[in-house]
């Protein structure tokens, strides 16, 4: 919500407080004002080193040299067509003024205007936008030959002071502007853009905010003064209103203006709305957004004489009801609407007029013949941006207006406004909340308008329809309640006095205050949820800044840590030191992605999938790696990825499963290439097998054994392996399938995938015992024994470690070996073995046990000792 | 005699001089001091000596011997300095040629900074909590305050999931992690329900808004949210709380500041601004100007989330602040584009 300061004053004194100041209390009090926009205005200059407190933008007008000056004749050029001569007199002197602009030029050559036209006048040294460069770009006039012509000064357009971003022609000011005052001091502003929370549609007018700033300087809030004169047959002779629901519809509000004459609003008028960021259109239109950004009531214009000629010699009977399923109305934006039984009508005994709330329709609506595109009132537009108008052809321009102020379900209008997408002021404003009193005040600040700009006169009366009045909450608030939630010590006397400074009214009662909410306000309720309402108030105005910062003195509840969080941190740690970077990734994938590794019948689907490619979300956390792995694929010699996270299975109509899981994919060489280190043997199954054992080892998991499997589809089948733990299957892992693995773009080196169950790997039971460090030396010796290929080399290990007993504390397989020596058929394995017992042995003692070893492995497995 | 030691000493010195290796330093010794060197047959040659001259002879002798010795000695220190002089020389390694390096892991930028984040909590005594990403309509906005078509919904863009027709209560992905709220609180009060315990949790997760992917917005994202209910805690309190993780968070001298602000499940709402780090509140790109940062929402538990978690309003009170990893470490490294968090371009990870 934009705010020129010079609107905020018609309601406030601010004398003493600077833009900054007024911001500062703003942005505490919960209206963040995003950025100050100065145009014309002194802007803040900040010393270096200085702290700056808001983003700012906007230019300063130079006093001396820009100022009103009046066009006395407009010349034609002589070298250029499209360009004029202005006799100009700035206050002081007299001064010829080169432009090009578009809205004067059908008085060049009419001679000495009767009456001078007034304008916004700039001298040689200004700084100004340039109104010829796309954009917001400074720079400074100065003086130049244009055909022929010295140019040293100019006539401003609205882009060139910083008012609008985009302008079309100079500004021509009312005809009361004062000649030779500087520009700045006759309309000078700042701007302030204020963000308006859900909870404070309030705020979002220009009272709103001036009486929060009331309340927070505490000075006086100057009440509009709303009077006209009126005369001619009463409204309510006329007009009748009828409102079939009064939940969705509580109040409807309309008066008549009649004669009025189309033409633009007062310059002035025309400034603050646009500073407001709502395009000036006419009078009328103006006139119904200038009230609603005043006041904070949207306000929607018919011509009365439509409804007239479609109601013919009846009194003219509005109605207000929800739409038939399928029924249609053209809304002003030249749009045909299909309507649900959500959607609230605004009805003649004819039909439909306007969508209620949201927009209005195109029979209806106010029409200028002096133009031929229609505007769209209420069309939410950015400045600039033309709204798409519609041509008609009623041929006259309207004159006499019915005017409607209403009261609507936000919820209601919310949903309409989603519905068929029509953001707009009143759709704003009324989906966040409009309090029913605001209609009567509205209606009559749009007639007063309208009187005042085009010249009409008000016919006496409203027509007010008014079946559901809410309650002002009312809430009782006691110190201690204060104490309790805020920590803060305030007396009663204390509590209303806040209060009231935002219009609450306040009775004092013992140790309670009985608080009544003002009837602006629809966000207090009663009760439990009305006294933190109210609080929330109270510390507000208080000033946040000003409550105390004290240590929680409640009592800490028993500390009870989160083992499986912790449990899930330890194994990323053990991976991250096993050299695997982590990665985070999208839980919305797609079918076509992860069937490329996995295929899967059922998934959770997104009802309003952003894209595509994130439909679904994801149920293999190895196809997300698998991405990654394939995005980096040329971005390094050797890439290892881990992520651990949840993956989702649907469960029919319900929340879905979301098992925790570990994915693992590498690839890539072995060891880091240097300057003087070439070649590394590339990845393999045995690497990622490693780097698994010692993660297992880290998680303290003892009994863990590997078995050979062929039924993951994604794995080699002759390079795949289950990880169980006591004898449960935690986890697969291996080489990538050559199928699957065409079907990413993954290099040539072997593609290493494993995959976990984090829930079973967490409970499998871990061993936590050490082995007692010996202070009696080990023994080392190698035996090579020569066995069939088909024996494992597990089974051998288990035969040694068994026969071995304790005294075998180590055994290690350090050479694999097959040549015609050995055989066909066989292999030599070389293993390691330490022993080690509570005493120091002797040679004999571990040949002993090595002779009971080889003769048990000669027996189980036919091997034989290697010489 | 003593003329021909001098001579011997004389020309021995000369020679040593002239050494410059271990070899020729060997056959100098051997050739000076050795048993038939001339100075050694003149110790041989003593016996024939008058009884006047052995103790001259002898003593001249003797003289030279040791002063060879030691010639001999300082010669071979310095015959060695040389060499090894020569020999680091030689092993000059060229200190600018890069290291050779390995293949490293590391942490996602978002766990580092939910770690650092999740440390401090814990110190402060609040416990992790996680909860379900996929939620029920209910648990994530109706417990919490926002009914349905409610306003307050336009400030969290929701994406829906396929669960056939569930009426008011459709199945989504949790906007932010506060649903875990209303679970602490139920699992709680389920422990003890006449006398609920007091919580202090911090709730860590990822969190889903339908938005376009953009530099400055994303469909996911990590939150981490803070939650301390019980019999006695206060707004004082809360800025208490935050100022303490602030100055852990941002560092000692970190200015803050508490702007009233709304959000359905909390009331009185703040919006915390830190003093920008970057530029010291100067004025910078990161803060837009502005001096300030925000940094985190905060505000004491609305009494319908309250009552909805099992707690009594008008016993209990709480409070609750929420905060991003992720726009924290944007703004603490100037990071531009959100996207490259889920991207997962190594050369973003290895950055950190």
């Amino acid at each position: 919500m934009k705010i020129p300061l010079s609107w905020l004053k018609d309601f406030i004194d601010l004398n003493g407080l600077s833009v900054e100041d007024i911001a500062r209390k703003l942005t505490l009090a919960g209206m963040e004002v995003d950025e100050i926009l100065y145009a014309g205005l002194p802007m803040p200059v900040y010393k270096d080193g200085e702290k700056h407190e808001f983003k700012t933008n906007g230019i300063a007008w130079d006093k001396e040299k820009i100022v009103v000056a009046e066009i006395r004749e407009v010349k034609p050029h002589p070298n250029a067509d499209k360009l004029t001569l202005l006799d100009l007199f700035d206050g002081k002197q007299e001064q010829v003024v080169l432009t090009g602009a578009p809205n004067i030029f059908h008085l060049k050559g009419a001679g000495k205007l009767e009456k001078p036209i007034k304008v916004a006048y700039a001298k040689e040294g200004s700084t100004l936008y340039d109104g010829h460069a796309d954009g917001q770009v400074l720079m400074t006039l100065k003086r130049a030959k244009i055909r022929g012509v010295d140019s040293y000064s100019m006539v401003c357009s609205e882009k060139e002071l910083g008012i609008t971003e985009e302008s079309d022609g100079i500004i021509i000011l009312d005809d009361d502007a004062p000649v030779g005052m500087p520009l700045a001091d006759y309309i000078g502003d700042a701007v302030l853009d204020i963000s308006i929370l859900p909870n404070m549609a309030r705020n979002a007018n220009v009272i709103g905010i001036a009486r929060e700033l009331a309340a927070l300087t505490g000075r006086e809030l100057k009440q509009p003064k709303i009077e006209f004169k009126t005369s001619g047959e009463s409204v309510n002779d006329l007009v009748s209103i009828e409102i079939t629901n009064s939940e969705l519809n509580p109040r409807f509000v309309a008066g008549l203006i009649r004669n009025v004459k189309i033409k633009p609003s007062p310059y002035q008028i025309q400034r603050r709305l646009k500073l407001a960021g709502i395009r000036a259109i006419n009078n009328i239109v103006d006139a119904t957004n200038y009230a609603m950004l005043e006041l904070g009531e949207p306000l929607h214009a018919f011509d009365y004489d439509v409804l007239k000629a479609r109601a013919g010699k009846n009194k003219i009977k509005i109605n207000t009801r929800v739409a038939k399923d399928g029924e249609k109305l053209t809304t002003l934006d030249g749009v045909e609407r299909k309507l649900t039984a959500k959607n609230v009508l605004v009805c003649d005994e004819k039909g439909s007029l306007s969508l209620a709330g949201v927009m209005g329709g195109s029979e209806s609506e106010v029409y200028d013949a002096s133009k031929e595109v229609l505007d769209a009132k209420g069309i939410e537009t950015k400045p600039g941006e033309i709204p798409q108008g519609k041509i008609t052809s009623r041929g006259k321009s309207t004159v006499n207006i019915l005017l409607e102020g209403a009261a609507w379900n936000f919820i209601n209008i919310r949903r309409t406004a989603k519905q068929h997408n029509l953001p707009s002021e009143a759709s704003f404003r009324f989906s966040r909340g409009v309090h029913p009193a605001l209609a009567e005040i509205g209606v009559k600040r749009g007639l007063q308008y309208m009187a005042e700009w085009a010249g009409g006169t008000v016919a006496p009366g409203l027509v007010d329809v008014y079946p559901l009045k809410p309650k002002d909450s009312v809430v009782e608030v006691t110190s201690q309640d204060a104490k309790k939630l805020l920590g803060i010590d305030l007396t009663v006397k204390e509590i209303a006095a806040l209060l009231e400074r935002l219009e609450f009214k306040c009775e004092i009662k013992d140790t309670k205050v009985r608080v009544t909410a003002p009837s602006h306000r629809m966000d207090i309720d009663e009760g439990v949820v009305g006294l933190a309402d109210v609080l929330e108030e109270v510390a507000r105005s208080y000033g946040f800044d000003n409550i105390p910062v004290t240590t929680m003195a409640d009592a800490l509840p028993p500390q009870v840590g989160n083992p499986i969080h912790e449990w899930e941190e330890h194994l990323r740690d053990l991976l991250v030191a096993l050299g695997l970077q982590e990665v985070v990734t999208y839980r919305m994938t797609s079918v076509e992605k992860e069937s490329r590794v996995a295929k899967y019948d059922e998934y959770v689907r997104m009802a309003n999938p952003i894209a595509p490619e994130k439909s679904v979300l994801r149920r293999s956390l190895i196809a997300s790696v698998l991405d990654v792995l394939e995005k980096n694929i040329r971005l390094g010699e050797s890439l290892s990825f881990f992520e651990v996270g949840s993956i989702f299975e649907p469960v029919k109509n319900n929340l879905p499963n979301e098992p925790r899981k570990l994915a693992i994919a590498m690839t890539g060489i072995r060891e880091a290439t240097a300057w003087d280190v070439k070649d590394s043997a590339k990845l393999d199954f045995y690497d990622l097998k490693g780097r698994l054992e010692l993660a297992l080892s880290g998680l303290r998991l003892t009994n863990v054994s590997y078995t050979a499997t062929e039924s993951t589809p994604y794995l080699h089948p002759g390079k795949a392996a289950e990880v169980k733990v006591n004898g449960q299957v935690m986890g697969v892992f291996g080489e990538l399938h050559p199928l699957v693995k065409e079907q990413y773009e993954l290099g040539d080196s072997p593609v290493l995938v494993a995959e976990f169950d984090l829930e079973l790997l967490r409970k499998a039971t871990p061993t936590y015992g050490i082995m007692p460090v010996s202070e009696f030396p080990s023994i080392y010796e190698d035996i090579a024994i020569i066995v069939d290929e088909s024996v494992l080399a597990d089974k051998i290990e288990a035969l040694i470690r068994q026969t071995g007993g304790k005294t075998v504390t180590n055994v290690r397989l350090f050479d694999v070996y097959r040549d015609e020596k050995i055989g066909a058929g066989k292999k030599s394995l070389a293993y390691s073995l330490t022993y080690q017992a509570e005493k120091t042995m002797t040679d004999a003692d571990a040949a002993a046990i090595r002779n009971k070893i080889v003769k048990r492995l000669e027996h189980e497995v036919g091997a034989k000792l290697r010489s | 005699m003593l003329d021909q030691l001098n001579e011997i000493e004389k020309s021995a010195l000369e020679s040593l001089a002239a050494i410059a290796d271990q070899a020729a330093l060997d056959a100098w010794r051997i050739s000076t001091l050795g048993r038939s060197s001339p100075l050694m047959q003149v110790f041989a040659g003593f016996g024939k000596l008058s009884k006047e001259d052995k103790p001259v002879v002898g003593a001249a002798a003797n003289r030279v011997k040791v002063a060879l010795e030691s010639a001999l000695a300082e010669r071979a220190e310095a015959i060695k300095n040389a060499a090894l002089a020569k020999s680091l020389e030689e092993e000059k390694l060229d200190v600018t040629l890069p290291g050779r390096t390995k293949h490293i892991g590391r942490l996602h930028p978002s766990t580092q900074q939910l770690r650092r984040v999740l440390a401090i909590l814990a110190e402060m005594g609040f416990q992790v909590y996680t909860s379900r990403e996929v939620e029920t309509d209910d648990i994530n906005f109706q417990m919490l305050n926002f009914p349905p078509d409610h306003p307050a919904r336009d400030m969290q863009d929701t994406f829906f999931v396929e669960a056939g027709d569930r009426g008011d209560n459709p199945i989504l992905m949790r906007t932010h992690t506060s649903p875990g709220q209303i679970r602490a609180m139920r699992e709680a009060v389920a422990t003890n329900p006449q006398n609920p315990p007091p919580i202090r949790i911090a709730l860590p997760g990822m969190c889903f808004r339908y938005e376009q992917i953009t530099a400055r917005s994303e469909i996911q994202f990590n939150q981490v949210e803070g939650l301390a209910v019980g019999k006695n805690i206060t707004f004082a309190d809360l800025k208490g709380t935050i100022a303490d993780f602030v100055r852990r968070m941002f560092g000692e001298g970190a200015r803050l500041r508490f702007r009233a602000s709304y959000f359905p499940f909390t009331e009185p709402s703040a919006e915390v601004d830190v003093e920008c780090f970057v530029c010291g509140g100067k004025g910078c790109q990161v803060c837009k100007n502005s001096g300030w940062l925000e940094i985190l929402g905060c505000g004491m538990v609305h009494p319908n989330v309250l009552k909805n978690g099992g707690y009594d309003p008008k016993i209990y009170s709480g409070f609750a602040w929420g905060m991003g990893p992720e726009r924290q470490l944007m703004l603490r490294n100037k990071i531009n584009d959100i996207r490259y968090f889920w991207g997962n371009d190594v050369r973003f990870l290895e950055q950190f």
